[in-house]
């Protein structure tokens, strides 16, 4: 699982409201390369939840990978080095053992060989 | 049309999303994948799939698009299905196990009724819905379920075996005349045996 999905899973339990963005426990990961594409990244960012994404970041153990504040689009499109921290963090890092915490009810989807389980419980449903 | 994302609904073995990626690899190195199925034991199939042929995509294990759906709204260019289709008691669906890879409900539809709302939440503007259906799911009537939504339909797949009359439909929002730009993914698709080699052997197994 990629940081990319973390920015895309909310809490799916019936009646949660704040279900967003979830705890990412990081027990195992590893980095793969992927092509970087800079039009692709800056299509996107807009879709992107940033604190999200630096959170999972530092998650991670990457403090310093992204900065804090959203850079705003027209940075983004100049600064090659801030697109390249973008496309590390947002693809290629992979999550292949951990969990995903509810910040509502604490509820756990664990991630076991990569994949974030988030099947319900017949009480949740 | 250059797609962005794609997503499989329902991966089960790997099969189409890894058909998928693998003629969309010449076409851009920068389509993210997305894969989703109720089974674990079949998204970790997917996984390895994937893996074999060299590729990735995001996998997660769950209900359709549930937990998901709503941040990734909108952004699906191309959404495949080949559902649970085969008419069985209601009580087999969405069984635990491999029963869920084919029990359908009554005319094979329970399940195909709740993907497509979630489609239609997830497919772009300019997107396209690819779902493999069978003649007793009245395909024509999720046609007219589907243009209520505003999608326009073409069957451009059709195809007979032993046992079943398939078809693959697709569906674009009425409002893009994207139609005629379809000729790469549309004679890939032609190219799907619609696994009726594990179909075939289920049945006579």
């Amino acid at each position: 699982m990629r940081l990319l999905t973390h920015n895309m899973l909310a809490c799916n339990i019936k009646g949660v409201t704040n279900g967003y963005p979830l705890r990412l426990e990081a027990e195992k990961w590893v980095e793969k390369e992927v092509d970087f594409n800079a039009d692709f990244l800056r299509g996107v960012f807009p879709k992107i939840d940033w604190p999200a994404l630096v959170g999972a970041a530092r998650a991670l153990g990457f403090h310093d990978l992204l900065p804090v504040d959203a850079p705003d689009p027209s940075v983004l499109a100049s600064d090659d080095e801030l697109l390249r921290r973008f496309h590390r963090a947002l693809l290629q890092l992979h999550v292949e053992e951990g969990g995903l915490v509810c910040p509502e009810t604490s509820r756990r989807f664990p991630i076991n060989k990569g994949i974030p389980n988030m099947l319900l419980h017949e009480d949740e449903v | 049309m250059q797609p962005r994302f794609c997503m499989e609904v329902g991966c089960g073995s790997g099969y189409v999303i890894t058909s998928l990626a693998t003629m969309l690899r010449h076409e851009s190195s920068a389509v993210q994948y997305f894969a989703t199925d109720i089974n674990p034991h079949a998204v970790e199939t997917t996984s390895a799939t994937l893996e074999a042929h060299g590729l990735q995509a995001e996998i997660i294990c769950t209900d359709i698009a549930s937990g998901i759906g709503k941040r990734l709204s909108g952004m699906m260019d191309v959404i495949v299905v080949n559902p649970p289709y085969v008419p069985t008691p209601e009580e087999e669906v969405g069984y635990k196990g491999i029963t869920s890879s084919w029990a359908g409900g009554e005319n094979g539809r329970k399940v195909i009724d709740r993907i497509l709302p979630a489609v239609h939440e997830l497919l772009s503007e300019k997107g396209w819905f690819y779902i493999v259906t069978l003649t007793a799911n009245n395909p024509s009537q999720i046609c007219l379920v589907m243009r209520e939504m505003g999608y326009a339909s073409r069957i451009v797949v059709q195809r007979s075996t032993e046992e079943e009359s398939l078809h693959v439909i697709k569906f674009w929002r009425e409002n893009t005349a994207n139609v005629k730009d379809d000729k790469s993914l549309g004679s890939w698709i032609s190219q799907i045996p619609l696994l009726s080699f594990w179909r075939s052997s289920r049945f006579s197994s």
